[in-house]
């Protein structure tokens, strides 16, 4: 996937503009202009507003969902929309395996099980401009990627094993009020490979490449925030089906800047 | 013969010469034959076996004669933590759960079935660049992997040499820099030439939020990094990872084989080994021979293989002969010969004579308890301290450091030591006798060899008086006296 092809998830989003209240359990986040890592420098991103989860997705929540939704169950899922170890967590359809936390993050999800999880609720899954929009601010500022405090905090939480078996909303708010972005899972976006890092990233600086290199000093605005990078690296590594120990998933909502406004269909 | 280069014979000799020649090898190949591979037959011919990996500092089985084959790698990584240093820990990533990562040994021909498996736990996708592979990103794009994954891989070797292989996920800088990296041997056809002891060392600079020695779990620190400048210069992955127990090995009379890498990620490495001469180093790992080589450069990412005959026995360092390095961030590694010494090739201490600059010399003194009367004593205890600093600056500085902070992982600091200071009779001993063995020191453990050192109790008392009187000690008192005692209890 890459540029081109992002366009045509955009009518995707469309069909969830009609949604305008503000959901329960979500934070508003108002959109806006930012520079994403990749690209080259006065290639800013834009977002517009939208709502997130405050929280990922908990096992709790997925029982619930694949409750209602038989289709989605361990036993019963698509091997094309799951691999094997698809909720290797859980003792069963519904049930999680001693020693797992209700409250944490489900994980070994697939992206397709994800995108159905919000669909189903109204909801889809965010864009990476949208994940990284959010996430890049801390407590206090909404653009926190310059304090040395910030990038650390995120590495630590590297450094740390086994972040996936802790439950939601441990770390702190961050200035939207969303919790967990960084801190306890990786998480899906909905357009995860279109940013890519092929298996061989270095010879992604190529000129003729307008894609994002993870390693190449060419590509990127910021060489020091290499914390975004394994990220960038993570998400480059998966595949729709894959289903990962530390890969979890929340939702979010597009909301119009202003409430009447038509609806312009690209 | 250059075991890479397998020239065939070319001459036209006279036929006189030729059977002269065939009868001679008749003679003399079966035994050379069997003293070089008899190894080989723990390696039938096989179409297809699971290759043999081994930790650090060990190598796998040679190859020898054996055909060419498919060789089955599973290699597993995994992102842990491990210590640095005493009390300074490290989240490395490592290929098999070692810095270096395991040793691959293969040979011309072979084709490599690679399995590169991301533990579920890991936090991070990685992938493997063998500089041995011809072919895009030397892997790298073929094994992109993500947690809870494998991927599989093939390529055919070759060429044969000494290899550096890699993680080249982003940041690829940082990947290296937590340990993932390791050596694949290629050996040609029919084997490297047998040799009595082989190593794996791979060099590697690491980069710590907290500077040299700075205790408990320390992060990576990216601006270090890109500014090269390493907190830790360390041989396989730790400083200490090749001191006291860890110490190589090897007999008087044996040749030993060091297998050695330098992961970098940002410096070039000049090997030495103090006190021996390389006989032979592959330069570079590859087809090169090089013969009676003091120090060789590896590059980051490269490799050597340096063989020599040790001749005598002691202990033998290791170092990157950029001496900081060693001395001052852990590249520093022991090779330990035992054996009987040979006066011939080194004798060792023969004697200790005045010298006088003009003058004759008037007398040749034994290194024994009679300098103490042939030289006059220091008589008030601050002379002796000072006397002493004299002998501490030629005999103990370059072990236990100019403020006697000794060196982690190898040589225990003298400053503040709660062995020196429990006991003046035992510090008086270990001067007179030496110390062999695990000893604790201010709550760390050692277990390095300090030789007896040949001073009189006259200098024995001066340089203890010194250290007791430095560096935070406890003040005692040393006397030629006290030594004498210790030295004639010990008679």
């Amino acid at each position: 996937m890459n540029a081109i092809t992002f366009r045509f998830l955009i009518p995707l989003f469309a069909v969830n503009w009609f949604c305008h209240a503000q959901s329960e359990g979500m934070a508003f986040v108002k959109g806006g202009s930012y520079l994403p890592l990749y690209g080259s420098k006065g290639t800013v991103a834009e977002v517009e507003n939208f709502e997130m989860d405050v929280h990922p997705v908990t096992n709790a929540d997925f029982i619930a969902f694949v409750t209602q939704y038989p289709q989605w169950r361990k036993s019963a899922v698509k091997k094309l929309f799951a691999e094997d170890n698809y909720l290797y967590h859980w003792k069963n359809d519904l049930e999680i395996k001693d020693g797992e936390h209700l409250k944490s993050p489900v994980t070994y999800v697939s992206w397709f099980a994800a995108k159905a999880y919000c669909e189903c609720r109204g909801k889809r899954l965010p864009t990476v401009d949208e994940w990284e929009y959010v996430a890049m601010a801390d407590e206090k500022l909404p653009d926190a990627r310059i304090k040395a405090s910030y990038n650390q905090q995120i590495l630590a939480w590297y450094e740390t094993p086994k972040t996936h078996k802790n439950t939601i909303g441990k770390t702190p708010k961050n200035y939207w009020g969303v919790y967990d972005l960084h801190g306890l899972v990786w998480e899906w976006t909905l357009d995860f490979n279109s940013v890519l890092i092929s298996g061989e990233s270095r010879k992604d600086s190529g000129k003729d490449s307008n894609l994002f290199c993870g390693s190449a000093a060419i590509g990127a605005t910021d060489l020091m925030n290499y914390a975004a990078f394994m990220r960038y690296a993570f998400r480059g590594s998966v595949k729709a089906r894959y289903t990962i120990k530390n890969l979890g998933f929340r939702c979010v909502r597009s909301r119009k800047n202003t409430e009447n406004k038509p609806i312009k269909l690209p | 013969m250059n075991p890479f280069i397998q020239n065939k014979f070319r001459g036209r000799p006279y036929k006189l010469l030729v059977y002269g020649f065939i009868i001679l090898f008749a003679f003399s190949c079966e035994k050379k034959e069997k003293e070089a591979y008899a190894y080989t037959a723990k390696t039938p011919d096989l179409k297809e076996t699971k290759a043999e990996l081994t930790s650090p500092p060990r190598v796998p089985e040679p190859v020898g004669k054996r055909r060419a084959r498919k060789l089955i790698v599973e290699m597993e990584i995994l992102e842990e933590e491990g210590e640095m240093a005493d009390g300074v820990s490290y989240v490395y990533w490592t290929f098999g759960g070692t810095v270096p990562g395991s040793f691959i040994r293969t040979r011309v021909g072979d084709e490599v079935e690679f399995h590169l498996k991301n533990h579920p736990d890991n936090k991070l996708p990685h992938n493997i660049d063998l500089h041995a592979v011809t072919g895009p990103g030397g892997g790298a794009e073929s094994s992109f992997v993500a947690p809870g994954h494998e991927k599989v891989f093939s390529f055919k070797v070759l060429n044969p040499g000494l290899y550096v292989y890699h993680c080249a996920t982003a940041p690829v800088g940082m990947h290296i820099a937590n340990g993932m990296y390791g050596l694949i041997l290629v050996e040609p056809e029919g084997g490297l030439p047998l040799v009595d002891k082989e190593y794996y060392v791979m060099q590697g600079d690491f980069y710590t939020k907290g500077k040299n020695g700075e205790k408990g779990l320390q992060a990576f620190d990216m601006r270090k990094a890109v500014d090269e400048r390493p907190d830790y210069v360390v041989f396989n992955g730790k400083v200490g990872a090749l001191t006291g127990d860890n110490a190589i090995t090897a007999n008087v009379g044996e040749t030993v084989r060091i297998y050695m890498g330098n992961g970098g990620p940002n410096l070039v490495s000049s090997f030495h080994v103090i006190g021996e001469i390389f006989d032979k180093v592959y330069a570079e790992g590859g087809s090169l021979e090089n013969e009676n080589v003091q120090t060789t450069l590896i590059p980051a990412g490269g490799a050597a293989i340096v063989e020599f005959r040790v001749e005598v026995p002691g202990s033998f360092v290791l170092v990157d002969h950029s001496i900081f390095r060693a001395f001052n961030k852990g590249a520093l590694g022991m090779l330990n010969v035992q054996g009987e010494g040979n006066k011939t090739i080194y004798s060792g201490e023969l004697r200790e004579e005045t010298y006088q600059p003009g003058e004759k010399k008037t007398r040749s003194v034994p290194a024994t308890e009679e300098i103490a009367e042939l030289r006059a004593p220091a008589r008030s205890p601050e002379e002796r301290v000072n006397a002493g600093k004299q002998v501490y600056m030629q005999t103990c500085f370059a072990c236990h450091q100019a403020e006697g902070q000794g060196i982690p992982g190898a040589f225990p600091p003298l400053a503040k030591s709660d062995f020196l200071n429990a006991d003046v009779n035992r510090a008086i001993d270990v001067v007179l006798s030496g110390l062999t063995g695990e000893i604790t020191v201010n709550g760390e453990k050692y277990n390095s060899i300090m030789t007896p050192q040949n001073l009189s109790d006259d200098e024995i008392a001066n340089v203890l008086a010194y250290i007791y009187n430095s560096w935070g000690n406890s003040k005692k008192n040393v006397t030629p006296a006290m030594v004498t005692k210790v030295r004639n209890k010990k008679l």
